[in-house]
């Protein structure tokens, strides 16, 4: 952890912006907002935080990591192609007829572990990701991201009543807050404020940074 | 008259199983005394993993599990796992391919004076449309015993559904052919094939001895897997005896007798009957009064193959 510098961190994060605004304006069709906004997170996980192995995908001891708010796909391809777990020429047929390379994460692409899209799963299946690492004493760890208007979805909420109840202190949820959903405000469709005390009441412990930037 | 419920075995079947697969693991929504799960949980409290009334978490966190080389078998009332959580169902086990087993518990009209609510008719149809899910009701305790170790050597997406109150067996014990896909020939006539699968199995074995004695004798398929839909089986008999009825505890629409009818009319049509619950909520009673009422017990059943075969 932290052996990047926060230089070569903005660097990548700005890299990531610039391939997956191509990728969108190439295919015409994406999520451009959510990328945008998740880039230097996603960044930060990938090249600094994660313990991960592009060319061994399924090393048994690799951090897992669940984009829960799936349809922000774009940042998160340019990042694995990047990295090595799949070839950098299959980008290009980013939602082309037949391509493994989908406007949601698809798990026959390496790297990726689950398929989500539909709002509201990710933080579920990472509960269950950190309870088998817990029962099998293993030391990895769960890194899922969701989307801030994703809050109003039920199932984070149960996932995050069982994810206390079950202390688990391998599993970190980040909510890319971005204040956007697809209809404008989140305050205005339906307001999530204050979200700092939801988490904390519900049992977890919160901590807020500066996700437009790589030194949070 | 068998006292032991198909919950009591898929709880009995695991514990045993547990003993020498440490990846057996069990999920459950507030449910393990409605699952018999009660025994497990007390013998293996570290694999038990409860989640509360929660059933979209249930099998998100059951998916996460099998992503990370467990054996999950999720009990929760079929009438919610195939509702609530379907959205999971569809996406976190049966999309991504995670070998989750959801244990529908007190299926159909196990939970008949509690309403619709309760009454679970149309997860045969919802499960049957999703890709990559296997789709079983077995007949009896013995058959649930040999589901349960088959699942378990061969983890895989599966829903399956049994019922809450004890039923005849239909088996002598466990040692009998037992394959997943594999339909099983119970009874060998000629005239007319009965297709049941679950809690209509029996019936539908005494409904061909009611026949029999007759002149009537009735071919009689368990088709315990409903999903892979064993279709070698059901052509046979489609072309053996000419005339199916199928008997559900599940509405006409989308089930058993969906399954037979779609494949039947495009490949070798006869006259077929679709016996199971109208397109109407359930009338409350006992699993007994409601089979009566519908004509899902033997006399339902051999009135239906008589009507069929003699119109
Ligand atoms: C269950 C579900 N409902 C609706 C959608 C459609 N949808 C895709 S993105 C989105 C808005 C998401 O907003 P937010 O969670 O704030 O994500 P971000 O701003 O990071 O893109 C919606 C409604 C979906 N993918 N899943
Ligand atoms: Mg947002």
């Amino acid at each position: 952890m932290g052996i990047q510098s926060e230089q070569n961190l903005k660097m990548k994060a700005n890299q990531i912006r610039r391939d997956l605004l191509h990728m969108v304006h190439h295919a015409k069709t994406g999520h451009t907002g959510g990328s945008l906004s998740s880039a230097d997170i996603l960044t930060t996980l990938f090249y600094d935080v994660m313990h991960h192995d592009p060319v061994n995908p399924d090393w048994p001891a690799r951090d897992r990591f669940i984009l829960s708010k799936g349809h922000s796909v774009e940042g998160y391809w340019n990042i694995l192609a990047d990295m090595g777990y799949f070839p950098k020429t299959q980008l290009e047929t980013f939602s082309k007829f037949g391509s493994p390379i989908i406007g949601h994460p698809n798990n026959k692409v390496p790297g990726v572990e689950m398929n989500t899209g539909a709002l509201g799963h990710g933080l579920s299946i990472s509960v269950g990701m950190a309870i088998a690492a817990k029962m099998k004493k293993e030391d990895w760890r769960v890194f899922t991201l969701m989307g801030d208007g994703e809050q109003a979805e039920g199932s984070v909420w149960e996932a995050a009543m069982a994810a206390a109840h079950y202390k688990l202190d391998n599993l970190v949820g980040i909510i890319d807050r971005n204040g956007l959903q697809i209809s404008g405000s989140t305050e205005d469709v339906m307001a999530l404020e204050p979200m700092d005390e939801k988490w904390h009441a519900f049992g977890w412990h919160v901590v807020k940074v500066d996700g437009l930037g790589t030194d949070g | 008259m068998n006292k032991i419920p198909n919950r009591q075995a898929v709880c009995e079947t695991l514990m045993e199983l547990s003993a020498t697969d440490p990846d057996i693991v069990v999920l459950a929504s507030d449910s393990r005394g409605s699952a018999s799960m009660a025994p497990f949980a007390a013998r293996f409290p570290e694999r038990f993993v409860e989640i509360g009334i929660a059933e979209q978490n249930l099998v998100g966190v059951a998916a996460g599990m099998a992503a990370s080389g467990l054996k999950p078998f999720v009990t929760s009332p079929a009438c919610f796992l195939s509702m609530r959580s379907i959205e999971q169902v569809k996406v976190d086990v049966a999309y991504s391919k995670t070998n989750v087993v959801l244990v529908g518990i007190s299926g159909g009209v196990s939970y008949g004076a509690l309403g619709m609510s309760h009454h679970s008719l149309q997860d045969l149809a919802v499960m049957r449309a999703i890709p990559g899910i296997s789709v079983f009701l077995p007949a009896d305790r013995h058959e649930t015993r040999r589901l349960v170790e088959a699942l378990v050597a061969n983890p895989q997406p599966a829903y399956v559904r049994i019922g809450r109150n004890p039923v005849e067996d239909v088996h002598e014990s466990a040692d009998f052919p037992f394959e997943i896909g594999k339909a099983i020939c119970l009874a060998e006539g000629k005239d007319v094939t009965i297709i049941a699968a679950g809690e209509t199995v029996r019936p539908a074995l005494d409904a061909s001895l009611i026949l029999e004695a007759e002149g009537i004798f009735c071919r009689v398929l368990n088709l315990h897997t409903i999903k892979p839909f064993d279709r070698e089986a059901v052509l046979k008999a489609a072309r053996e005896t000419g005339f199916i009825v199928t008997v559900e505890e599940h509405s006409i629409h989308g089930g058993l007798g969906a399954a037979v009818a779609e494949l039947v009319s495009q490949v070798c049509p006869v006259p077929m009957k679709i016996v199971g619950i109208p397109d109407e909520p359930a009338i409350p009673g006992t699993s007994a009064e409601v089979f009566a009422h519908y004509g899902l017990d033997a006399a339902g059943i051999a009135r239906a193959v008589r009507k069929l075969t003699q119109c």
